[in-house]
């Protein structure tokens, strides 16, 4: 990608960023009262990072059982109620088992 | 005698205030939050080094200070037919969340965060952060907020920027390992609130059906990166908006 384009898609990125944080903070001083946009945008965050990691963990590797015994123990850690740093270890430990197994039959 | 105890009182109050309110109190509560960022933008480094210059990637860190955002801001540049627009309605929609925070952080921010100190800090909205400062008991002050997003935007900083020298330098081996740390932590992010909030596992599963569906239903699987995630979650959103509305404040 060249210097200028990787600009202009940085520019973008940025500044519709920056006016979604800045806009309402200045502008809007009451609070949104309307139960279905709250609910929507409360769901917002979970829906995204969902769709983002499946199917997009199991093209995170170039071997997918790496992808697949990632995405399960982060899971049951995650289940057991263990931190963002822990869970992120354990999937990285995870893919490296089960490439070194790969490589080693 | 009445009057003087309500002085006194009103008096150690505006102390309590002054002193939870400084800066120092700010950096030590943005701690724990800068040591998390930096692990997680360790891994947005490692993602980016496949793609630009370690420059280039803590360059949008720096500006951009979210974490999914500019990962899918990343996956949208690395896609050649993710065009501009595509770019500025995928981040509209996957940081929509912080125009909801900025509103409700306006409530209780102190009368002393003018218009020019919230232009300057809002970048400094972020879940975390946000989450603190709503946390807090009393009005939360420009001096306070800043020192609160000092380490969580230098850990943010430099974490990408350590990944993404180290996704240049690493064996493929262990890149290739780093490379599902980020999303280990969306695992992380997701799964507390799917076990304590219903609804919040349907909305999830209709949009991971839906996104299995845009990577590789026939005609579907042509619709690009940025647009797929922003229908997925919009779609599964309002659905369960409407299934399933939140009451309380959540």
């Amino acid at each position: 990608m060249s210097l200028e384009v990787f600009f202009k898609y940085l520019f973008v990125m940025a500044f519709v960023t920056y006016l979604l944080r800045a806009l309402p903070f200045i502008l809007l001083k009451r609070q949104i009262e309307n139960v279905f946009w709250k609910s929507f945008l409360a769901y917002i965050p979970y829906t995204v990072l969902a769709a983002m990691t499946i199917p997009g963990i199991f093209k995170a590797t170039e071997f997918l059982p790496a992808s697949v015994a990632a995405l399960c123990l982060a899971t049951l850690f995650s289940l057991k109620g263990h931190g963002l740093v822990l869970v992120a270890l354990v999937a990285c430990l995870a893919v490296m088992a089960v490439n070194g197994l790969h490589l080693w039959i | 005698m009445k009057d003087c105890t309500r002085n006194v009182k009103k008096s150690e109050s505006e102390f309590s205030i002054l002193a939870r309110m400084s800066f120092k109190k700010g950096v030590e509560d943005g701690l724990p939050i800068g040591i998390g960022y930096f692990a997680v933008s360790f891994s947005f480094g490692i993602a980016g080094s496949k793609l630009l210059t370690w420059p280039l990637i803590t360059l949008i860190s720096m500006t951009n200070l979210t974490s999914a955002g500019q990962f899918a801001g990343l996956h949208i540049m690395s896609e050649m037919t993710g065009t501009l627009l595509e770019m500025a309605i995928a981040t509209f929609f996957i940081n929509l969340r912080y125009s909801l925070m900025a509103i409700s952080l306006s409530q209780k921010v102190s009368p002393s965060f003018g218009t020019f100190k919230r232009l300057c800090l809002g970048t400094g909205i972020t879940d975390e952060i946000y989450a603190v400062a709503m946390s807090s008991k009393v009005p939360v002050t420009p001096i306070y907020f800043l020192g609160l997003m000092l380490l969580p935007y230098l850990g943010w900083t430099s974490g990408t920027l350590i990944g993404a020298v180290c996704g240049e330098v690493l064996p493929h081996f262990l890149t290739d390992a780093l490379g599902v740390a980020l999303y280990g932590m969306f695992i992380a992010i997701v799964i507390p609130q799917m076990k304590i909030h219903k609804p919040t596992c349907i909305a999830v599963f209709i949009s991971i059906a839906l996104s299995l569906l845009f990577n590789y239903a026939p005609v579907l699987s042509e619709v690009s990166f940025g647009f797929a995630i922003i229908l997925c979650a919009v779609l599964a959103s309002l659905l369960a908006a409407f299934l399933f509305p939140i009451k309380e404040n959540a």
